[in-house]
């Protein structure tokens, strides 16, 4: 039952994000895989497209695969099942508000929990950069194909662009338009 | 104004003009919460962001929740989240709805191989301000390391991950609570 499975996957994945938005691209598209839902390129569409509409991450993720598995009810379910876990967790904190807060073993918890989420990013990064480099798997003949080069330069400009805090939908706009042009221009 | 209406506006304006989510949020929320509507004081916003460090979840749904129920009880956080969670929703259905008629378009296609390059670079961004700040010590690393061979390599389901490193924090810690009490960090 697609439905169940929705929900309780996003509920999995709601309750297990720490971090932000990215540190979920690992888990969802290990979720996606294994259900056969996106492909990698679709997940990676998906980040864009969320990352350049208003509200979290997550939330819009999980609206975007729930809506393309399950339709409109889909989204729906996908959309609870994220936000549920982060519901009754503050609803519960919201009360017992000062022990939490001080608690050394959310301390010694979040100790272990901060470096895996980095380790986590890290393989969400080498699964896109894989997807955008070397859709058809690794080969050296990528190396003389001239698309390859001119998107490790966009890659290298937009780096710096984020890095020098550029809003996010700036870079993906001049990277839909340098797609756009390299696509026509080079005949692809 | 009703206090449940009041909530869900606010929280609808929050969801609908904060782009980028997480931390890019914080400001928008405190300006809402603590200087228009004076439903938190600054301190209080600020506690937030602490716990919502560390609970799992969209920062905006634990901001939304917290707010909601401080102001108006189990309601107030139900209505609050609806209402940060409704332009997500909405939005994104529009969109995938606009995909689809639009994705057998050449220069779409072309436009997604180009915004594919920038979410790689978007993530190595999010990669080092995580990296950053990460404690700077070896057993940190050792942590980053495992996790990442263990998700990328060895195709480990993440939520096993994040269980056995919170544990394994959690025991560390315990074990060298001495040396943990000296340090304030």
């Amino acid at each position: 039952m697609i439905l169940i499975k929705l929900f309780l996957t996003f509920l999995k994945i709601g309750a297990f994000t720490f971090g932000g938005g990215y540190a979920m691209i690992a888990m969802i598209q290990y979720e996606a895989e294994r259900h056969g839902w996106l492909t990698q390129a679709e997940l990676v569409d998906f980040v864009a497209l969320s990352e350049s509409t208003p509200g979290p991450l997550a939330v819009n993720m999980a609206t975007f695969v729930g809506i393309r598995t399950g339709g409109v009810l889909g989204a729906v379910i996908a959309t609870l099942g994220i936000v549920l876990p982060s519901f009754i967790i503050i609803l519960i904190i919201a009360k017992c508000f000062e022990k939490f807060k001080d608690s050394k073993a959310v301390k010694g918890v979040m100790s272990g929990l901060k470096p895996a989420v980095v380790g986590m990013i890290g393989t969400a990064f080498l699964s896109v950069g894989r997807t955008v480099f070397f859709p058809n798997g690794f080969k050296l003949s990528y190396s003389s194909d001239v698309s390859f080069w001119l998107f490790l330069c966009l890659f290298a400009v937009s780096a710096v662009l984020a890095f020098r805090k550029l809003n996010p939908i700036k870079i993906i706009l001049v990277a839909a338009v340098v797609g756009v042009g390299a696509g026509y221009g080079l005949g692809l | 104004m009703n206090k449940n209406l009041d909530l869900f506006l606010t929280f609808m304006k929050i969801g609908a003009f904060t782009f980028g989510g997480g931390y890019a949020m914080i400001p928008l929320i405190q300006r809402e919460v603590c200087t228009n509507k004076k439903w938190l004081d600054e301190k209080e916003i600020s506690d937030i962001v602490a716990i919502s460090e560390s609970t799992p979840g969209p920062i905006a749904i634990n901001a939304a929740t917290f707010v909601g129920y401080r102001t108006n009880g189990f309601i107030g956080a139900c209505v609050a989240t609806l209402g940060v969670v409704l332009p997500s929703f909405l939005i994104i259905s529009l969109i995938s709805f606009i995909l689809n008629e639009f994705k057998s378009f050449k220069a779409v296609q072309y436009a997604f191989m180009g915004i594919r390059v920038a979410v790689l670079a978007l993530i190595l961004k999010a990669l080092w301000m995580m990296f950053k700040s990460a404690k700077k010590k070896v057993i940190s690393y050792v942590i980053m390391g495992a996790a990442f061979i263990l998700t990328a390599f060895l195709k480990i389901d993440a939520v096993f991950v994040i269980i056995g490193c919170g544990l394994f924090g959690l025991i560390w810690s315990l074990l060298n609570r001495k040396e943990q009490s000296h340090d304030t960090d």
